[in-house]
């Protein structure tokens, strides 16, 4: 799909899942078949420290074949796969259990909507530094007075005749302090509202950018406050026509929620199954979990799970023979928001007063970390748009209900 | 595994085509009047000659062989209607019983009548007020079956039974005509007006049909198929009630343009989405005889009835006052949904046994 070409044959695919096993079983290093812990997550940017070596090594093979954003164009250093030869990729990846080689912004959400709505020289300049894990992305859309009413933003940005001036403030913005660039919403007309937003990138090193961590209830930090003031930015990095962003951040936001719900939440707990985490918390009795009412919730949710599982993939089933799905990125926003916090709540319940612990020698790793991502997990209903706002979408733009009068 | 083929395409227009024409939910209401049987003997024959009741029967025996899934969209879109009729219990129940089960003689023998829609079939498992087929009493001796069966889906009507027993120990499945000696069928009225069937065995003959593995194997078809039954069923009472939403009026506005309310029917949306992913997969596990048919028929069933439970109570609601009356469509999808969620286990015994077949 990606440079034009058509389904592959049988032949070829096999061909392919071959050449791509023999790669990966000889380019992915065995400490990147292990078990990845929450801070063993690779992001890139300019300021990234890895680890291991074997971070680096992963990261720089698969950036160059392009794998780390697979279906992207090679022109613009992505893999130019067909979705069929991506699925076989993604499938010899959870074979031998490889961490992703790089999470990233720009490849879930900006890299897309660049595809679509960026000129060649931006696409030129930006895709390949992505791909790579060059540079880090981070998103400027909230604000403090524009959360679910995303169109209600005010950060201003004013023509300047050679340049834009930025000034406003950000709020909300994931892993800002430790983004390089940033993908923006501003306001380029104040007398319209949704027709006067504008898309536009700049560099977070650019004088009169300012990000400060916001504390969370889990403990952790992984949103910003970001301000802005009289951050001038080069004209050629609005995105599409001045004014024309609206339609670029909603494109962008279903991406965000098809990539949140695909399983790049915040407080996703442990790799353990629920059962086998009850099962040593609570005991076994006749083979059966002893609190049978844990019992009969767990099964509910791991087949909720399983059913959410089956729509993904009917979901790409049907992209893939061409059907409009864009209307299930707020379903799967919706269900697996509900998934996420249900699965962490379960697990805070299966062990007891055990998960009761905030800190110190108590408590085990594990132990510590399930409280702190079920508290985590409350704000996955809130981003990435609230669910009552995709319900709202929902009930709208599928369901063909009508606005109050 | 979710890409219908172009034969199942038409297959699933030229059931919707016939079910929308001549089996609207007036036509059950005419049944519900007017056939003690429950259901329509002119309109089952020409479900016959549609191929319907061959779906699942090989071709030399008189079938098509259009697999599960074919099965699966000919019982969703007369879920929609809440068409009545044997074919879940006849063309899928009772036609994959005995493929799979039978020795050649029974297949030359039932499986050309089934086809033919000549033969109506029912399977009787339940011994309680609920399902527990790993419970069951009714006992084979010499050959000779004793016990009792109750609410045998439409075993007022069958012409053959299957009957699932204790020999020896094992629970198996048999055999057994309907008007043979020492059958007492009993039928009673139900709520979905479909009819059902308390059976007493005294000495009946009974002929043996598979071994124990069969047993598993046709309740989890039963399932999957029943699920795409409660899936049309569920489907139509959701369209029904949106299109409701967008024509009645209270306070001056459409009460669809209700926050209250278009939540409810967009969550309602989301339950539906999720059943059509795992009904679809579950009936084509079937076609692939795929190794996870059990987990998936007690993930489709167990969904398919909490989507239909919350579904026909919301129709109910959302219709009002008017969704109080007999006149209306909402009660005959609730009470059908009541019927669709009991048999061959509700979603609780099928979160037990989803929980067991998961170690846990």
């Amino acid at each position: 799909m990606a440079d034009g070409r058509g389904p592959e044959t049988s032949q070829e695919l096999e061909a392919f899942r071959n050449e791509t096993r023999a790669w990966l079983e000889a380019n992915c290093p065995p400490l990147m078949r292990t078990p990845m812990g929450e801070d063993d997550a690779v992001w890139g940017g300019r300021n990234w420290k890895p680890k291991h070596p074997e971070q680096k090594q992963w990261l720089d093979a698969m950036a160059s074949r392009g794998w780390t954003a697979p279906t992207w164009p090679k022109a613009y250093g992505g893999g130019g796969l067909t979705p069929q030869e991506n699925l076989i990729l993604q499938d010899e990846l959870r074979r031998i259990k490889a961490r992703p080689a790089l999470m990233s912004f720009g490849i879930w959400m900006f890299g897309p909507v660049l595809l679509e709505f960026g000129n060649e020289e931006q696409k030129k300049k930006y895709l390949p530094q992505i791909v790579r894990g060059e540079i880090r992305w981070c998103q400027g859309y909230s604000e403090p007075g524009a959360g679910s009413d995303l169109a209600g933003l005010q950060t201003k940005c004013e023509d300047k005749g050679d340049h834009y001036l930025i000034n406003g403030q950000k709020v909300w913005t994931s892993y800002a302090n430790e983004a390089d660039w940033i993908f923006c919403l501003v306001r380029t007309d104040t007398t319209v509202k949704h027709e006067g937003i504008s898309f536009i990138l700049f560099d977070m090193t650019s004088p009169g950018v300012e990000t400060r961590p916001i504390k969370l209830i889990s403990g952790a930090s992984p949103f910003c406050e970001t301000f802005f003031t009289d951050v001038k930015v080069p004209k050629e990095n609005l995105v599409g026509k001045l004014n024309g962003g609206w339609e670029i951040a909603k494109r962008l936001l279903m991406y965000e929620r098809t990539s949140i719900s695909a399983g790049g939440f915040g407080g996703g707990a442990g790799a353990l199954p629920i059962e086998e985490i009850a099962k040593h918390y609570v005991g076994v009795e006749d083979g059966k979990l002893e609190d049978r009412d844990l019992r009969a919730r767990i099964a509910a949710h791991k087949m909720y799970d399983k059913a959410f599982g089956l729509t993904v993939r009917r979901a790409q089933e049907m992209a893939k023979a061409g059907d409009n799905v864009s209307h299930m990125a707020s379903m799967f926003k919706v269900a697996a928001a509900t998934m996420n916090q249900e699965k962490t709540e379960l697990i805070v319940e299966a062990m007891g007063n055990r998960a009761l612990g905030w800190s110190g020698e108590g408590f085990t790793k594990g132990e510590i970390l399930a409280p702190r991502a079920m508290l985590r997990a409350k704000g996955n209903s809130i981003e990435g748009g609230t669910t009552e706002v995709n319900l709202n979408v929902l009930a709208k733009r599928v369901l063909g209900l009508r606005d109050h009068q | 595994m979710f890409t219908l083929s172009e034969e199942h395409e038409m297959l699933r227009e030229s059931a919707r085509a016939f079910v929308q024409e001549k089996m609207p939910t007036a036509h059950l209401r005419a049944v519900r009047e007017a056939k003690p049987e429950g259901f329509d003997r002119a309109l089952w024959a020409e479900m016959a000659q549609l191929g319907w009741t061959g779906i699942l029967i090989p071709e030399e025996h008189g079938g098509s062989a259009l697999g599960y899934v074919g099965m699966g969209l000919v019982l969703e879109e007369c879920g929609r209607t809440l068409a009545p009729s044997p074919l879940h219990s006849t063309a899928l129940v009772g036609a994959s019983a005995i493929a799979l089960g039978g020795t050649a003689a029974q297949k030359n023998e039932w499986l050309p009548k089934i086809a033919a829609g000549e033969l109506i079939v029912a399977l009787a498992i339940d011994e309680s007020a609920h399902h527990a087929p790993e419970k069951i009493k009714l006992e084979v001796k010499n050959g000779q079956l004793t016990g009792m069966k109750k609410y045998v889906a439409d075993g007022h009507v069958a012409d053959l039974l299957i009957v699932a027993a204790r020999e020896g120990g094992v629970v198996k499945h048999f055999l057994v005509p309907a008007n043979a000696d020492g059958v007492t069928i009993t039928q009673l009225k139900t709520l979905d007006s479909r009819g059902a069937a308390d059976i007493a065995f005294k000495g009946a003959k009974a002929e043996p049909l598979g071994g124990p593995e069969l047993v598993d194997q046709v309740l989890d078809r039963a399932r999957i198929g029943l699920a795409a039954e409660m899936l049309g069923q569920a489907s139509q009472a959701f369209e029904t009630t949106s299109e409701y939403l967008k024509t009645r009026t209270q306070f001056g506005q459409l009460i669809g343009s209700f926050q209250a309310l278009q939540h409810r029917a967009a969550k309602m949306f989301v339950e539906l989405e999720l059943t059509r992913s795992c009904v679809l997969a579950a009936l084509s596990a079937l076609d692939e005889n795929r190794n996870d048919i059990a987990e998936l028929a007690s993930l489709a069933k167990a969904r398919a009835g909490e989507t239909l439970h919350l579904v026909s109570n919301e129709m109910v609601q959302m219709h009002g006052g008017i969704g109080m009356t007999d006149a209306a469509d909402p009660g005959l999808y609730l009470k059908r949904a009541r019927v669709a969620e009991a048999l061959y286990g509700s979603a609780s015994y099928h979160r037990d046994r989803y929980a067991a077949l998961n170690n846990f």
